[in-house]
C-alpha cells in the first residue's frame, strides 16, 4: 500500500523533478497583466477588433473585481502580475521514444489502461507523422463536416465563423459574471468552438479528437458549444491520465448553449496535479461552467468526476430558460491529502415545468476538505418546477473534512424542491462482510467506494467510465489505513 | 452611492444614541453589566448593522426596521402593570403565575407568590447583578460574543434588563416557569432585553416564554438569552411568537450544554412583523442532547428567518432539528441551519430537517441548511423541501368524501402538528394545535383576548 502510494507520490512529482517546465524558446511573453499584454495576445492570434473589445471590456471589469473568499477554501495569495498569460502551444518532443519516459508514470498509464499511442501523446513522446491521432483527427473532421458540425479551435472559430462567435460569445458566461471568468475573457488562450446544427445528432462523442488535440490548450481555455434545434451531442473534457501541468493557475470557461429540444451532454474528468503528500504545489482551478437551455424542452447534464488539483473552485450550472428544459448535474469529487474542493451545481428555473436533478457524491480523505455548494433557484414565473437534489459525503478517516451549503429559493407554490445531504463512513460492517470473503480491506474500500460512486459513473460514456473507476481507486490508494 | 450614506446613517444614529445615553446606561448597572459595555459598542461599531451582503442575514433585510424613529427604554417604567387587566392567559388548565418583562425590564409581581422550590432564583438581570455579581459573572456574556454578531454587539452595549432564572443543582420544578414579554408604549420603541438561565447539575424545568405586542406602534425588540445547562440537567424552553405586523423581533437564543444534559426548544411564530430567531448551541460534554423545534405559520407581508447553528465539540452528542413554515400570503421565510461536527468529534448524530409549504405564488422561501462536518464517525443528515400539499394524499382524502377545502385543512394541520407533538406540556401542546386550527380556518390566532387588531 504505502509502495503504490510512493509510486503515486514519484509519478506527480517526478513530473517536475525531470523538467517538464514550459521550454522558454517557445513563443511566450513577459509576466503581468496590463492592457498592453491583452493586445499582445490579441494581435499574435490575429483576431479580429471585436475580439479585442471584448478582452478589453473584460479585463476592465476585472481590474474592478474582488476574489471571491465565500468559498470553503484556503486560498494562498495569488500574484496575478507573476503569470504570463501568453504561451503558445508547445509542439517539440520532450522524448525520443517511450523507452526514456519514467517507468512509474508508464505504470500509472498501464493501470489506467490507456493505448499505448496515447501514452507516448500524453507523455510527450514525439509522434510519428503518420501516426493514427492525425487519420483519426482527420477521418473525424471529414464525417463531421458532412453533417455540417462545426467543430475547431475557439481561434479558428473566431476567424472562420466570426458571426457565430459574436452572437453567442459571453451569452451563458457574460464577461463580467466573476472575477475568473472576467479574467479568462480578457486573456484567454484558446479552446474548442462547437456548433451543432438543427436536426443533426452528432455521431460520435466528442472525445478521442479533444482528448489527442486539446491537451495543450493553457491555463485559461474557453469553450463554447452550440446546439441548435433538434440536435444532440455528447462532449467530454479532460483525460482520465494524470495531466501533469506546470501551470499554478487555471481558470477556464465553459459554455453551453441548448436550442429547442436540443441536448448537450458534457463529461468532464478531472486529474490534474494536486499537490505532493504535504500539500506542495499542485494546480489551482478556478472554473466557470454553465449552461442556458434557450429552448424548449432542451437538456443540459454535466457530469464530472474531480479527482485531481489542489484547490477545485467549480459550479457548472443550468439556466433553464425554455419550458419544460431539463438540467442535470452529476458529480464525483475525490480529495485526499491536502487537497481542498469546493464544488456543486447551480440550477436556475425560469421557464415553466423544468426540472433539474443534482447527484454529488464527496469522497475525503487524508488531511483534505471536500464541500459542496449549491443553488437551487425557483423564479416566480417558474410555475410547476421540479427539482431533486441528493448530496452525500464519505469520509475516510477522522482528519478529513466534509462539508455541504446547499442554498434553496422558491419563489411560487406550484414547485417542488428537495434536498437532502447525508454525511457519514464506510460501514465497518460492510468491511468485515468483504473481508470474511478474502478481500482484503484496501480492495474492498476501493470497491464500497466505487458502489457509492456508481450512480454518478453510470452516467458517463462508457469507456469513460471504466477509466474513472480504477481513478477512483488509485486517488484512494494508501488513504485508508 | 445614496444607499451606502443611508445605511452608514442609520448605523450612526444608534452609535450617537449611545454616546449620549453612556451615563444612564452605566447608572446603576452592575459592573458585570458595565465592564462588557464599552467593548460591544466598539464591536457594533465596526460591524454596523447588518446588510444582506452579510452571509448570516442574507435573507432578511433588518435596515428598513431600524429607520423608525425609536424611542429607547434605559430605565423601569413606574407603571405598576396588574397582569389580570391587560392580559389574561387563556391557555386551559396551564394555570400559571407568569411573571412579566415590560419592554425589556422585568417587573415583579406585587402579589407575586413564591411558590417555586427552595433556591430556585427568577428575578430581574439587574437586580442579581447589583446585589449578586459573583453569582453571575462567571456566565455573563460567556457564550454570547459580540465580535461575531452585532445584534448582539448592539444588545450587550445597551442591555440594562431582563430575567435571570437560576435553578440550583438537582432540583427539579416541576411545574413549568411562564414569562410574557409585554411590548406597550406610547410610541415607536426599541427594546433591548437581556436574559440568563443557569440550570445546575442535575436540574430540570420547563420554561414558557411569550412574546406579545399591546398596542399598534412600531416595535424593535432586540433581546440575548445565555443559556447554561449543566451537567445531566434538562430544560424544555418554550418561545410563543405572537405580535403584531409592525413588530421586528430579533431573538438571539445561546445554549451551552455539559455532559449528558438534554436541550430542548420549541419555537412557534405565529404572527409577527420580521422576526428573526437565532439560535447557537454548543454541546460542550460527552452525550448530550439537543433539539431544536419551530414552526411558523406565517401571512401578509411578514418575515420569518430561523438561523441556527449547532457546534458538536465533543463526542457521543446528538442533536435533532425539525422546522417548518406554512406562508400564506405574501410572506417570505427562510431558514439558515448549520451543524458543525468539530474535530474528534466522533460518534455524533446530527439530523436537521426543513420543510416548507407555500400556499400562494408570491410567498417565497428560502433554504440554506449546511453541513460542517470534521469528524469521520458520524451520522449527518440534513434535509429540506418546499412545496405543495401531498397530491395523492389529498386525493386519498378527496377519494373518501371529505371535501377540497376541509382535506387541505387536515393536511397541513398534520403538517404542523409533526413539529407540535413534541410539545411536552400537555396543555400548551393542545392549545398550539387549537391556534393552528384557528389560524388555518382564517381567524387570527391570539392566544389572549387582546383588544387590538393585529391586522394592521
Amino acid at each position: 500500500m504505502e509502495e503504490k502510494d510512493r509510486i503515486i507520490n514519484d509519478v506527480t512529482q517526478s513530473e517536475y523533478k525531470y523538467g517538464f517546465v514550459t521550454d522558454i524558446e517557445t513563443d511566450i511573453i513577459e509576466t503581468g497583466l496590463n492592457e498592453n499584454v491583452i493586445r499582445i495576445i490579441s494581435a499574435k492570434k490575429n483576431e479580429p477588433e471585436f475580439m479585442l473589445e471584448f478582452r478589453l471590456n473584460a479585463f476592465r471589469k476585472w481590474q474592478k473585481m474582488k476574489m471571491p473568499d465565500w468559498a470553503y477554501l484556503k486560498i494562498p495569495p495569488i500574484d496575478f502580475q507573476k503569470i504570463s498569460y501568453y504561451a503558445a502551444p508547445k509542439t517539440e518532443a520532450k522524448y525520443e521514444s517511450l523507452d526514456e519516459v519514467d517507468p512509474d508514470l508508464l505504470d500509472t498509464f498501464n493501470k489506467l489502461g490507456i493505448p499505448v499511442e496515447e501514452q507516448k501523446h500524453l507523455a510527450g513522446v514525439a509522434v510519428d507523422i503518420v501516426m493514427d491521432s492525425v487519420s483519426v483527427k482527420t477521418t473525424f473532421k471529414d464525417t463531421l463536416a458532412e453533417k455540417g458540425i462545426i467543430f475547431c479551435s475557439f481561434s479558428d472559430a473566431v476567424k472562420e465563423h466570426p458571426e457565430l462567435i459574436k452572437k453567442y460569445l459571453g451569452q451563458a458566461v457574460p464577461v463580467a459574471d466573476n472575477y475568473f471568468s472576467a479574467l479568462n475573457s480578457a486573456v484567454f488562450s484558446d479552446g474548442s468552438f462547437c456548433y451543432i446544427p438543427k436536426g443533426v445528432r452528432c455521431p460520435m462523442e466528442l472525445s478521442t479528437y479533444f482528448r489527442i488535440n486539446a491537451a495543450n490548450t493553457g491555463q485559461f481555455e474557453r469553450t463554447l458549444i452550440i446546439a441548435d434545434d433538434d440536435s444532440y451531442v455528447s462532449y467530454l473534457e479532460g483525460c482520465t491520465a494524470p495531466m501533469r501541468d506546470e501551470n499554478q493557475l487555471h481558470a477556464a470557461v465553459v459554455a453551453i448553449i441548448t436550442m429547442d429540444r436540443a441536448e448537450v451532454k458534457y463529461s468532464t474528468v478531472q486529474n490534474w496535479y494536486p499537490g505532493n503528500k504535504e500539500g506542495v504545489g499542485g494546480v489551482y482551478n478556478f472554473v466557470t461552467k454553465r449552461g442556458i437551455c434557450r429552448g424548449v424542452s432542451s437538456k443540459i447534464s454535466w457530469t464530472q468526476v474531480e479527482t485531481g488539483s489542489a484547490i477545485t473552485w467549480k459550479y457548472p450550472s443550468c439556466i433553464l430558460l425554455g419550458d419544460n428544459s431539463v438540467g442535470e448535474f452529476n458529480s464525483v469529487a475525490v480529495t485526499n491529502n491536502y487537497q481542498q474542493a469546493d464544488t456543486g451545481s447551480k440550477m436556475i428555473h425560469i421557464g415553466k415545468n423544468t426540472k433539474s436533478t443534482i447527484i454529488s457524491k464527496g469522497i475525503s480523505a487524508g488531511k483534505s476538505n471536500n464541500s459542496y455548494r449549491g443553488l437551487v433557484k425557483v423564479m416566480p414565473g417558474a410555475k410547476n418546477s421540479r427539482n431533486f437534489s441528493q448530496c452525500d459525503s464519505l469520509l475516510l478517516n477522522d482528519t478529513c473534512g466534509a462539508h455541504t451549503f446547499p442554498y434553496i429559493d422558491v419563489q411560487n407554490k406550484s414547485s417542488i424542491v428537495e434536498h437532502e445531504a447525508t454525511t457519514s463512513k464506510i460501514g465497518e460492517d460492510q468491511i468485515f462482510y468483504c473481508n470474511q470473503r478474502g478481500i482484503d480491506t484496501e480492495t474492498a474500500i476501493g470497491m464500497i467506494v466505487n458502489g457509492y460512486a456508481k450512480e454518478v459513473l453510470n452516467k458517463l460514456p462508457m469507456e469513460f467510465a471504466v477509466e474513472a473507476q480504477k481513478l477512483l481507486q488509485i486517488s484512494l490508494e494508501g488513504s485508508v489505513g | 452611492m445614496s444607499v451606502l450614506v443611508e445605511k452608514a446613517d442609520l448605523s450612526l444614529k444608534y452609535i450617537s444614541h449611545y454616546n449620549k445615553v453612556k451615563e444612564i446606561l452605566f447608572e446603576g448597572s452592575s459592573y458585570v453589566l458595565n465592564d462588557v459595555r464599552n467593548r460591544a459598542f466598539q464591536d457594533f461599531i465596526i460591524q454596523g448593522i447588518p446588510t444582506q451582503k452579510n452571509e448570516n442575514y442574507k435573507y432578511t433585510n433588518l435596515n428598513p426596521r431600524f429607520l423608525p424613529d425609536f424611542e429607547f427604554v434605559h430605565h423601569k417604567e413606574n407603571n405598576n402593570v396588574d397582569i389580570k387587566t391587560v392580559f389574561r392567559c387563556d391557555v386551559p388548565q396551564l394555570n400559571l403565575e407568569p411573571r412579566l418583562i415590560f419592554n425589556g425590564w422585568y417587573h415583579r409581581i406585587s402579589n407575586e407568590s413564591l411558590n417555586l422550590p427552595e433556591g430556585v432564583i427568577l428575578c430581574s438581570l439587574a437586580e442579581i447583578a447589583n446585589n449578586n455579581p459573583d453569582l453571575i459573572k462567571e456566565y455573563y456574556g460567556k457564550i454570547a460574543k459580540t465580535d461575531s454578531d452585532s445584534m448582539v454587539a448592539l444588545n450587550t452595549a445597551y442591555a440594562k434588563d431582563g430575567y435571570f432564572l437560576y435553578i440550583p443543582k438537582n432540583v427539579i420544578v416541576e411545574k413549568p416557569i411562564q414569562l410574557i414579554n409585554f411590548l406597550q408604549a406610547e410610541t415607536d420603541t426599541f427594546v433591548t432585553q437581556r436574559n440568563l438561565i443557569i440550570i445546575e447539575q442535575g436540574a430540570s424545568t420547563n420554561l414558557i416564554f411569550c412574546d406579545h405586542t399591546l398596542n399598534l406602534n412600531n416595535y424593535l425588540n432586540n433581546s440575548v438569552t445565555e443559556i447554561f445547562v449543566g451537567e445531566n440537567a434538562n430544560l424544555d424552553y418554550y418561545t410563543l411568537q405572537n405580535q403584531h405586523n409592525r413588530t421586528s423581533s430579533i431573538n438571539s437564543v445561546f445554549i451551552q450544554q455539559e455532559r449528558d444534559s438534554v436541550a430542548t426548544t420549541h419555537t412557534y411564530s405565529l404572527h409577527g412583523g420580521l422576526i428573526r430567531n437565532n439560535l447557537k448551541f454548543v454541546l460542550n460534554g460527552e452525550n448530550a442532547e439537543a433539539n431544536m423545534y419551530g414552526m411558523a405559520f406565517l401571512d401578509r407581508k411578514q418575515h420569518i428567518d430561523n438561523f441556527t447553528q449547532i457546534i458538536h465539540a465533543k463526542p457521543n452528542c446528538q442533536s435533532n432539528q425539525v422546522y417548518k413554515n406554512v406562508l400564506d400570503g405574501e410572506s417570505t421565510g427562510a431558514f439558515s441551519g448549520m451543524i458543525h461536527v468539530v474535530r474528534d468529534a466522533q460518534n455524533t448524530n446530527a439530523f436537521q430537517q426543513n420543510n416548507n409549504l407555500l400556499l400562494t405564488d408570491e410567498a417565497k422561501m428560502q433554504t440554506k441548511p449546511q453541513l460542517i462536518i470534521d469528524a469521520d464517525d458520524v451520522k449527518c443528515s440534513h434535509g429540506a423541501t418546499v412545496g405543495q400539499i401531498d397530491e395523492e394524499a389529498m386525493f386519498y382524502l378527496r377519494a373518501r368524501g371529505i371535501d377540497e377545502d376541509k382535506a387541505r385543512l387536515m393536511m397541513m394541520n398534520a403538517f404542523a402538528h409533526d413539529v407540535v407533538r413534541k410539545i411536552k406540556v400537555e396543555a400548551l401542546g393542545n392549545r398550539i394545535d387549537e391556534l393552528v386550527e384557528k389560524r388555518l380556518n382564517g381567524e387570527i390566532a391570539r392566544c389572549h383576548e387582546c383588544a387590538y387588531n393585529c391586522e394592521m
